[in-house]
């Protein structure tokens, strides 16, 4: 089974998911409303399943979660980024939901090794986007305060999205057509939503596609810490 | 009996007639349901239960929430997941049949924000080890399940269904409690030892969470006529000590108190004397975490303040956009409805047309 | 503080084809988009429906404000609109 997977691209997106559901995770006990605890721990559910069926693809799920050090985790440098507040968390949904939508529809559609995940997966992520569509629409056309909220927190996450459009050795796509869609999805939803696509860089140094290959952001040490250490502190036991 | 309540047969008449009526629809075991005529301490007592149940719900996230970033197994952090969503899920069917008796969710929560209301002392106690969230799975919500299944016979309907919902989401949640500490118990020395220091901190606290004992319970008498208690607090907590006494042994694991034996004669467990001091003072606020726990609660409430604002602001301009454009569209219509031969007026929503009955898949 | 407060909308859930849509409970949300969202979130999570309705609870009218009328009365006097009113031999089937 582990033969016929591309292990790169399995990594790739367990890790997206597996840290994704992790940042969501931390949110429990802090929503905003008591309806938004509920909503943020399905997507988080929901990518924690995706996250597993990928990472079993290609190994044992939970030594590959626990045991691997930070720079063999192949996940966008995008999820890795702490919540921040909720107009953060929203943006960071919009940019990657939209993203793994479009990804996971050409992928369930081609008939590759991923095709089941992807077709099951799919439509988990449509309700995550339209989740993240909704609130952008609310924040930026809401308040002044939120309306400033949102637009700061679009701007701050926009160079990490870049690194979603470099091809994932494995995934047999038309990656500039998928950004292509991506632009065109986002920047009608924060048109809508009375804000504007933000201009800054999106490529180049520590944005381009670091993550994939292992270099991350200095919160994703953090995290893993708090993740791991406990698995870590007993090697070998069955929990 | 037809079905119809007795209240609603009430002639009408004087308070002393609706409260004949009340009386003899509890004493026959049916629902009370919200416009029901009720006793004003009834409706009090009923709102106090609830907001104080759900309070517990909400509240109780956090301590099993402490540990969800830090499972030690990715099927643990999935179920940790589920289960602290159920929590706050269940706070939420609770406040609902709460706001049947005229009060609001809002109203309830500055309540327990400013301390007025209360919520289940157990929450007071921190999770210091993973094996925490297995006692809690299996002490306090085996506590917890043990004193709702009556509560979904409780006279008011509304808490009855909220209960008979929140008890079917309930039951992996002792389960799974139980199998973690299973895991921790046949696993290593480390991990045993682990389970039985969580199981020593949280017997105690468990037992003290079915109330104060009988005699000095300020409101037990009057909610069990009511029906809104079934059984009494040392009826439960007996019931509940029955229980867990075999299901220790079968964990490998021992419970803290060298005076439980199995009473040949009363044909039940009798256990050690409870510290009454202990729980009296964590009620007054001086528990290990209660500082703590209601510092959060305001914290993420305050601080989701400017969300909510938001979402009401947009529905308010949605809703002006909505009246425009239905305006708009009635005057083109009535600049049509000369010509002879027009359909009827059509309506038309905007962009968000495919919700515009209310109607969704799930 | 939060200046507005979200309104409070019944949910009624139809569990599986065949069935009506049966009351669930209530939630609040700022409209009824977001209502439908969670609804569907915090009613369904076990896979109990498969349509919703919401509606804002202000807009529900109810038969009797305070039910202490005799509203319901009309019917608990017309037995013979139930089927045990009506006595049957014994060993009759399916009837």
């Amino acid at each position: 089974m582990t033969a016929t997977v591309p292990a790169q691209a399995a990594l790739a997106l367990g890790d997206d998911a597996l840290v994704l559901s992790h940042r969501l995770g931390e949110w429990a006990g802090h929503a905003p409303v008591l309806e938004e605890e509920v909503a943020l721990a399905n997507i988080a559910l929901d990518l924690l399943g995706q996250a597993r069926l990928l990472l079993s693809l290609v190994g044992d799920e939970d030594e590959l979660a626990y045991l691997r050090e930070e720079r063999a985790f192949r996940n966008l440098q995008l999820v890795e980024q702490p919540n921040g507040d909720f107009a953060h968390t929203i943006a960071r949904q919009l940019y990657f939901s939209t993203y793994q939508h479009l990804l996971y529809g050409e992928l369930a559609a081609g008939g590759g090794e991923f095709a089941p995940v992807a077709a099951k997966a799919v439509k988990e992520v449509e309700y995550h986007r339209d989740h993240a569509e909704q609130w952008t629409l609310r924040l930026g056309d809401g308040t002044e305060e939120s309306h400033g909220r949102m637009r700061r927190a679009g701007e701050a996450l926009w160079r990490f999205t870049g690194e979603m459009f470099q091809p994932v050795p494995g995934l047999d796509l038309d990656w500039g057509e998928l950004e292509a869609r991506w632009t065109a999805s986002v920047t009608s939803i924060l048109g809508r939503a009375t804000l504007t696509v933000p201009e800054g860089p999106r490529t180049g140094g520590w944005a381009a596609g670091a993550g994939r290959q292992g270099l991350h952001t200095e919160p994703f040490g953090r995290m893993l810490a708090e993740m791991q250490h406990l698995h870590r502190s007993h090697p070998g036991a069955s929990w | 009996m037809t079905g119809v309540t007795a209240t609603a047969t009430a002639a009408a008449g004087t308070d002393a007639s609706y409260l004949a009526v009340f009386d003899a629809a509890v004493a026959a075991d049916e629902r009370i349901e919200p416009r029901d005529w009720m006793p004003e301490e009834y409706r009090s007592t009923l709102v106090r239960q609830m907001a104080q149940h759900a309070h517990s719900e909400i509240i109780g996230m956090q301590p099993e929430a402490n540990w969800i970033t830090r499972a030690p197994s990715l099927r643990r952090k999935a179920i940790l997941m589920a289960k602290v969503q159920d929590e706050a899920g269940h706070g939420l069917y609770l406040y609902s049949a709460a706001e049947t008796l005229g009060t609001s969710r809002d109203d309830l929560l500055d309540k327990l924000h400013s301390g007025r209301q209360k919520y289940s002392s157990i929450f007071n106690y921190p999770t210091l080890t993973w094996a925490d969230v297995g006692a809690i799975g299996w002490l306090v919500d085996g506590a917890a399940i043990t004193n709702q299944v009556p509560l979904c016979r409780c006279s008011y309907g509304p808490y009855a269904r909220a209960m008979v919902r929140v008890c079917k989401e309930e039951s992996f949640h002792q389960r799974q409690g139980y199998e973690l500490l299973l895991a921790l118990s046949r696993g290593t020395p480390e991990q045993h030892a682990m389970a039985q220091d969580a199981v020593d901190r949280w017997w105690w606290p468990s037992l003290m969470m079915f109330g104060p004992p009988d005699d000095e319970s300020a409101h037990s008498a009057q909610s069990m006529i009511w029906k809104i208690k079934r059984h009494s607090n040392d009826e439960l907590r007996q019931r509940f000590v029955d229980i867990a006494v075999g299901q220790a042994e079968s964990l490998g694991l021992t419970l803290p108190d060298p005076d439980l034996r199995w009473n040949e004669e009363r044909g039940h467990h009798d256990f050690g004397a409870i510290d009454w001091t202990e729980f009296w003072e964590v009620l007054k606020g001086n528990g290990p975490c209660n500082e703590q726990r209601l510092t959060q609660r305001r914290r993420a409430h305050e601080e989701g303040a400017w969300v909510r604002d938001a979402a009401a602001a947009y529905a308010t301009k949605q809703q002006g956009r909505q009246e425009q454009q239905e305006r708009q569209e009635r005057q083109e219509q009535q600049g049509r409805s000369s010509e002879p031969g027009q359909p009827g007026q059509q309506k038309q929503h905007g962009q968000h047309g495919q919700h515009a009955n209310g109607e969704a898949t799930a | 503080m939060s200046t507005h407060d979200w309104p409070l909308w019944e949910v009624f859930v139809r569990a599986r084809r065949g069935l009506s849509h049966t009351h669930a409970g209530s939630l609040h949300a700022p409209d009824a988009e977001m209502a439908l969202r969670n609804a569907r979130d915090l009613y369904t999570r076990r896979s109990e429906g498969i349509s919703i309705w919401v509606v804002p609870s202000s807009a529900i009218s109810a038969s009797s404000p305070d039910e202490k009328d005799s509203f319901f009365d009309p019917a608990a006097d017309k037995p013979y609109r139930h089927p045990t009113f009506y006595e049957i031999p014994e060993g009759v089937k399916h009837l």
